[in-house]
């Protein structure tokens, strides 16, 4: 009798600060139900144990920022037959991508003491601008229950429950009162793909947009809204710059701000 | 369900002094009481223990986008418009669990998830509010379509209407013919009346049970003058009112807008995040979400609030149906103030104007319907002449 085996289970690093891997590490009682569903196959950061490859899924945390990580993707997409990004640097290019608006050359003189030694790229670059990629999971971190949520919906051959709609719907339906209409305070989630369970207005936080832009997000009605109501082009600016700038709206928000402050 | 066609219509005095009683009898009788309380810089609807947990001495100052409390001159319990939450929360819960089922050695468990619903007393219910609850019961307890969830809910609800003293920023009840002053469907309703001689409520009965719970608190009978200083407050409360919607005729011509430019620019503002559709007291969409445990042992379903701002709400093969925000608003508001009436023969809108201050770029549906009145006017006289 031929024995079913167990889906194996890649995790892998690019330009990261490891927070999303260390979500699965941080599923607890869910981890060893994880690690009985699958076999975990690669996972530096939890065991030196590798398994050789294909993976039935790999995550893969990170965002491109070197030419070496450039080929590497290529050899990680090859070796998975699903390949699911975690968090805003493989989705969005990261915090690090705040690179993308400046010249890193200037960087390297001004950091390193042999700058000749750094080889990097101009651009942190989301994962799907190099490879074809299955699924995105959002957030900076991501959420470990979305995390789940999307094993779960792997393993079992269905869609992950993973909404892209507003952090406001998560606002209303937990019963927090809007902070932007209440308080005045400039608030993201109008913008902002849900998935946090509105984490930061239920602390009487605006939210600063960790998991990138909705669907049919609309930044600039939402900057005009502030900027009739007293903020200024360079504080629009550092709004939509932060955790997912690279992501294309939140980008072309930011960038049309900078136009008119220079 | 809380009016009774053979109550005759009481009315009297309660002394603001003697409000807790009105408290200590509901709770005598078991209900859960849910009133207006301050949580967050708002008034929102919460279950209280107590009048002190009232926002008394407080009020709102509302406008497109901006809400904002401020102290009172006075010590009024019910001196406030509506806040951001409404009653649907409790008759129609954001997030439910409908049952759960579990697989045992090769056969499926199901699970109602039969908790039973909470016997409650909403206090401070507003007239529109109660319009409100009037065309949710349309929804919910139509014909042949009766949601237990809801219904069960409902049946045991005792409603205390609180008669508006101060009209809101955005707030248009009395162009909706919904308020200021509700006349029946409640059980009891106050109109409080406060100035440097007096502070008490009008206490108007409207069914057998509000009666009897008159009975249990002290009272005194009203006289023609104190009811009448009750009836010019709510006139004064209607004057108040700077927002109106002019409804005569206004479903045929949403028909027959279908593709003016004007959902194009209100399209370009509109952020489709659902705020509107979520503090709308009559919005009644919801999902419903299947999920499994990892080991597939566990399932449950549960039932969330849903939006037809979100792409999913129109998702069918091949993609969206309403991809465009200008078909998504124009699906919310043509739904609200025209279709509603074919759907269920009453207005979806009852002018609470929560849709225009929670909105978070203060989209004022009352203005987007006056373009439409102004702008079409003109377009079909060019179409006749054409013709």
């Amino acid at each position: 009798m031929e024995v079913a085996r167990k889906p194996k289970l890649a995790v892998w690093k690019f330009a990261s600060c490891d927070g999303c891997q260390l979500s699965l590490l941080d599923c607890e009682e869910e981890l060893l139900t994880i690690a009985g569903a699958v076999e975990i196959a690669y996972f530096p950061e939890a065991s030196r144990a590798v398994l050789k490859g294909p993976y039935d899924i790999s995550l893969v945390e990170g965002s491109i920022t070197t030419p070496h990580d450039a080929e590497r993707i290529h050899q990680v997409r090859r070796a998975s037959k699903f390949l699911v990004t975690i968090g805003a640097c493989a989705t969005a290019g990261g915090i690090q991508a705040l690179r993308n608006f400046r010249d890193v050359r200037e960087f390297h003189r001004v950091v390193y003491a042999s700058p000749h030694y750094i080889e990097t790229l101009n651009k942190s670059t989301p994962i799907a601008d190099h490879v074809f990629v299955d699924f995105e999971l959002r957030g900076c971190p991501i959420n470990k229950h979305q995390l789940v949520e999307a094993l779960n919906a792997l393993l079992h051959g269905r869609k992950p429950n993973t909404p892209a709609h507003s952090v406001c719907t998560e606002c209303k339906r937990r019963g927090i009162v809007c902070v932007m209409v209440a308080n005045g305070t400039p608030c993201l989630g109008p913008v902002t793909h849900a998935g946090c369970g509105a984490l930061c207005p239920a602390y009487h936080r605006g939210c600063y947009g960790c998991f990138g832009p909705k669907e049919s997000p609309n930044p600039a009605s939402l900057a005009d809204w502030w900027s009739r109501h007293g903020a200024s082009d360079p504080q629009l600016v550092r709004l939509f710059r932060s955790f997912n700038a690279y992501a294309e709206p939140f980008r072309r928000e930011s960038e049309a701000h900078e136009q008119s402050s220079s | 369900m809380s009016t009774s066609a053979s109550h005759t219509q009481e009315t009297a005095i309660l002394q603001a002094e003697d409000l807790p009683r009105l408290l200590e009898a509901l709770h005598a009788r078991r209900y859960q009481v849910i009133g207006p309380t301050l949580s967050d810089n708002a008034v929102v609807l919460e279950e209280i223990r107590s009048v002190s947990e009232l926002p008394v001495g407080w009020t709102d100052e509302q406008e497109g986008g901006v809400y904002r409390l401020k102290r009172r001159e006075d010590e009024a319990y019910f001196g406030y418009g509506v806040g951001p939450r409404s009653w649907k929360q409790f008759l129609n819960p954001p997030n439910l669990r409908l049952w759960r089922a579990r697989r045992e050695n090769g056969n499926l468990q199901f699970m109602l998830d039969s908790q039973e619903a909470p016997k409650m007393a909403f206090l401070g219910v507003r007239p529109c509010e109660l319009e409100a609850i009037a065309v949710q019961d349309r929804v919910f307890l139509g014909k042949g379509y009766i949601d237990p969830v809801y219904a069960e809910r409902r049946a045991s609800l005792l409603i205390i209407v609180v008669q508006c003293a101060q009209a809101s920023g955005t707030c248009f009840c009395a162009s909706m013919g919904t308020g200021p002053r509700a006349e029946s469907g409640y059980d009891l309703a106050l109109t409080e009346v406060i100035d440097r001689r007096t502070h008490h409520f009008l206490v108007e009965t409207g069914s057998e049970r509000g009666a009897d719970l008159l009975q249990e608190i002290p009272h005194a009978p009203a006289t023609d003058a104190q009811i009448a200083q009750a009836w010019e407050i709510s006139r004064q409360t209607a004057r108040q009112q700077s927002r109106t919607m002019h409804v005569e005729g206004l479903k045929e011509l949403l028909y027959r807008s279908y593709e003016h430019p004007h959902w194009e620019e209100v399209g370009a503002r509109c952020l489709t995040c659902g705020n509107c559709t979520m503090v709308c007291p009559t919005c009644f969409c919801m999902t419903v979400e299947d999920s499994v445990d990892l080991g597939g042992r566990n399932a449950e379903r549960r039932r969330r609030w849903d939006s037809c701002f979100m792409m999913d709400f129109s998702y069918i093969t091949g993609g969206s149906v309403r991809y465009s925000p200008s078909a998504r608003y124009r699906q919310w508001l043509t739904h609200k103030l025209a279709t509603w009436h074919d759907q269920f023969g009453v207005s979806g809108c009852v002018g609470c104007g929560r849709c225009i201050t929670w909105c978070p770029v203060a989209i004022d549906l009352t203005e987007e319907v006056r373009a439409f009145q102004g702008k079409v006017r003109g377009s079909k006289e060019k179409t006749h002449e054409n013709a």
